[in-house]
């Protein structure tokens, strides 16, 4: 039987392997593929979330464990750091104002409060060869392809796939991500290439003379048209300059903590008020404009 | 025969679930290809409906479950279950231990095939610590041979 098959076989087989190098190239050049992945994701989602019952119904166990002294002493922690952190937002208001008034003195475009949502990591196993994370926020919730994600540190990475309800987020450590940013300091321009080590990033072609030290802050540049503009991304931790090479050899660890964070924030740029706002407004969850934290 | 079905579903129901289960990191990387494996299992058991189609669409799955590239490993699958119906006279008529090693140099393919479209995509690097899911594999396979084919049969007894 299987004699008289086998060359239907492998014709069929030749078409199979026709159709998945055109679904791949599909999926790599354009975001067309994304149909094909939301509907099989369908099926997916249900099987990722029994996957992470296990490690939620052994949280749920860990509870019972905590001692109510320590939930006290992390109580006043909290307290204490949100009372500081008030007192910053006061100070940033100021500058906000002032900032806005020079703006407007300078007749240069207004900047405009990014919109925020929060989103839960879930926690199931991807590929080990890249650094993708998964999320729960999806489709549903109006994240789109190309949206930049932070945890409260800075930056993360940003949505490469979205799904009905989740969206996989590539970070900024990912070999395949690089992040236009410039330093804190002075201003100057470099961009930021992930290295598969989650502690992590590379900032290459910078010329021997540029003045980078140890210790700067970057942040990202907005000048992708991706990112917003001023949130931090990474800490210099060496620069090294080799007289035979071109470039100056740095390394950076990202502020955001890549590989510990279980919850993120996924950033809608803000838009300017002469555009109508977009339609994708999130139906559900914590949403926090920069407009309600000043109330 | 919907028992057989049943059978089959909730095989590779547990498989999504083996490979998405959250290990650490160094653990992740040692996983073994559990689709693929009891993919192959289908494929000699019932070589005349789990073939390369079959494979094709279980392969697409895994590339949503995996987040990778669409295809990638549905082409990997297609691969895996038209090399294993092609020979599945020869490998049903092995041996344990000699199906064991055949079975390794079919994950070992699909791992260089799924490895290979990867560096076109990414710089990855891929180190030896790559093929040992194959050897994983090759150990778990007489196991899972077993207890699907008990599975398989308690099922059709009732």
């Amino acid at each position: 039987m299987a004699r008289e098959t086998s060359s239907t076989d492998l014709l069929r087989f030749a078409l199979l392997v026709c159709l998945s190098v055109a679904l791949m190239i599909v999926d790599f050049r354009s975001q067309y593929a994304h149909h094909i992945r939301s509907t099989l994701a369908l099926v997916v989602t249900p099987l990722q979330v029994v996957a992470t019952l296990p490690q939620e119904i052994a949280e749920r166990f860990n509870i019972w464990f905590i001692s109510s002294e320590g939930l006290r002493g992390e109580h006043e922690e909290l307290k204490t750091e949100y009372v500081k952190l008030r007192a910053k937002l006061q100070k940033l208001k100021a500058l906000e104002r002032e900032n806005a008034n020079l703006r407007h003195l300078l007749d240069a475009a207004e900047t405009v409060p990014d919109r925020v949502l929060m989103a839960e990591l879930i926690e199931v196993s991807l590929d080990p060869y890249t650094h993708k994370i998964l999320v729960d926020k999806g489709l549903n919730d109006g994240a789109h392809i190309g949206q930049p994600v932070f945890d409260p540190r800075g930056v993360m990475g940003q949505i490469t796939q979205v799904m009905p309800f989740t969206s996989a987020v590539t970070l900024i450590t990912d070999p395949s991500h690089a992040l236009p940013v410039k330093v804190q300091r002075n201003g100057i321009r470099a961009v930021a290439f992930g290295t598969g080590n989650a502690d992590r990033v590379r900032i290459a072609y910078l010329s021997p003379n540029t003045d980078i030290r140890v210790d700067d802050v970057l942040l990202s540049s907005g000048l992708g048209g991706r990112f917003p503009a001023g949130y931090p991304v990474a800490r210099v931790i060496s620069v090294e300059s080799d007289p035979g090479e071109a470039f100056l050899s740095i390394d950076a660890v990202p502020v955001a903590e890549i590989d510990r964070a279980s919850q993120v924030l996924l950033v809608w740029r803000g838009v300017p008020k002469t555009i109508a706002p977009k339609q994708d407004v999130p139906r559900q969850g914590a949403v926090l404009t920069e407009r309600e934290n000043r109330q | 025969m919907n028992q057989r079905v049943l059978v089959i579903a909730t095989s590779f129901i547990i498989s999504f679930l083996l490979i998405l289960l959250p290990l650490p990191e160094w653990m992740s990387m040692y996983r073994p290809d559990w689709v693929v494996l009891v993919f192959i299992y289908w494929c000699l058991e019932l070589p005349e409906r789990v073939g390369p189609v079959a494979g094709w669409i279980v392969g697409l799955l895994v590339d949503v479950t995996q987040t990778s590239l669409l295809g990638l490993n549905a082409l990997g699958l297609a691969l895996v279950g038209y090399i294993t119906n092609r020979f599945h006279h020869r490998l049903r008529m092995f041996p344990w231990w000699q199906q064991a090693v055949s079975v390794f140099f079919i994950l070992l393919l699909y791992r260089a095939l799924v490895g290979w479209i990867k560096g076109f995509i990414a710089p990855t690097y891929l180190d030896y610590t790559y093929w040992t899911p194959s050897l994983i594999g090759m150990i778990i396979w007489p196991w899972l041979f077993i207890v699907l084919r008990d599975a398989g049969r308690a099922r059709r007894v009732r």
